[in-house]
């Protein structure tokens, strides 16, 4: 009877820990989101959404669903912001760059994102530290291999949809991006 | 125990709300193209984080496999919008999308 109660309070306190985790990622999240549209400069902004994809990220996780956590983390945070941050230092291309280079790379600006992913940090650690995973997992979790059997089995035409989406993304980007030649922009 | 479990639905699907208004009201407001783009991927992942807490509420993967979809267009759509400017750069040489406000065939 007291092991029960005891195994039950523990049940009891993974949910409390999972909705304090849950609660304290998405303040992280709604605190960077809100940091990115009143930021005036592109570069402080990035450092803020990259921070709020990472919070969504791990309340993916906290949701039982660690694939698309990772590949939230690796596409989103990873590729995306990678390719945003690309056209930013494309765009400023001349004799002033250096000048707002320096501007922009003020010691202390980089305060901000780096307090909020320590606390998000602070969670990750937590939650692999304590060993309390599968008690946070009060739902149940869908691993990958569920995930891929349905994404290629029910769902095999949204595949090649994308795959069909993501060519003329390629083909669109490559012809809208190329240098014009003297003939095409005199007219 | 029906805590627990309701918990993820409600206040997930109150923080994608969130999440989708704050990138609303950044698409809204600013006027430089950047950060107009950047406020439709919050939205974009707004909606992608809806469609997970809803798979994770009946546990099936179906909401997983959604986000994956949400995940392509994203990408398809920033590579396009990034081209887009790009041209838009060199064509008016600012950001600032009323530059835009007129077309000339």
């Amino acid at each position: 009877m007291a092991a029960l109660r005891t195994a039950w309070h523990s049940r009891e306190t993974g949910g409390v820990e999972m909705e304090a985790l849950f609660y304290i990622a998405a303040l992280v999240g709604v605190a960077a989101t809100g940091m990115v549209i009143t930021r005036h400069n592109a570069v402080h902004a990035l450092l803020y959404l990259i921070v709020s994809l990472l919070a969504v990220a791990l309340i993916f996780f906290l949701l039982g669903a660690p694939f698309v956590a990772a590949l939230e983390v690796m596409i989103y945070a990873g590729a995306i912001m990678v390719l945003f941050l690309f056209v930013v230092m494309m765009l400023n291309q001349g004799p002033s760059t250096v000048e707002q280079e320096r501007r922009w790379l003020q010691p202390g600006m980089w305060t901000g994102p780096s307090i909020l992913a320590v606390i998000l940090l602070g969670e990750l650690v937590y939650l692999f530290g304590s060993g309390t995973v599968q008690d946070i997992h009060a739902i149940v979790p869908v691993d990958p291999k569920q995930v891929s059997l349905v994404l290629l089995g029910p769902y095999l035409i949204g595949v090649e949809l994308a795959s069909m989406l993501l060519l003329p993304g390629l083909i669109g980007a490559y012809h809208l991006g190329r240098r014009l030649t003297k003939a095409e922009a005199s007219t | 125990m029906t805590t627990t479990a309701s918990l993820p639905l409600m206040q997930g699907l109150l923080l994608a709300g969130l999440l989708f208004g704050l990138g609303l009201i950044g698409l809204l407001v600013r006027r430089n193209i950047i950060f107009v783009l950047m406020a439709v991927e919050i939205m974009l992942n707004a909606a992608g984080l809806a469609f997970v807490v809803a798979g994770a509420r009946w546990g099936q993967a179906d909401g997983q496999v959604m986000f994956l979809f949400v995940l392509a267009l994203a990408a398809a759509e920033v590579s396009v919008g990034l081209a887009l400017v790009l041209r838009f750069y060199r064509e008016f040489n600012q950001l600032d999308a009323d530059a835009a406000c007129r077309m000339w065939g």
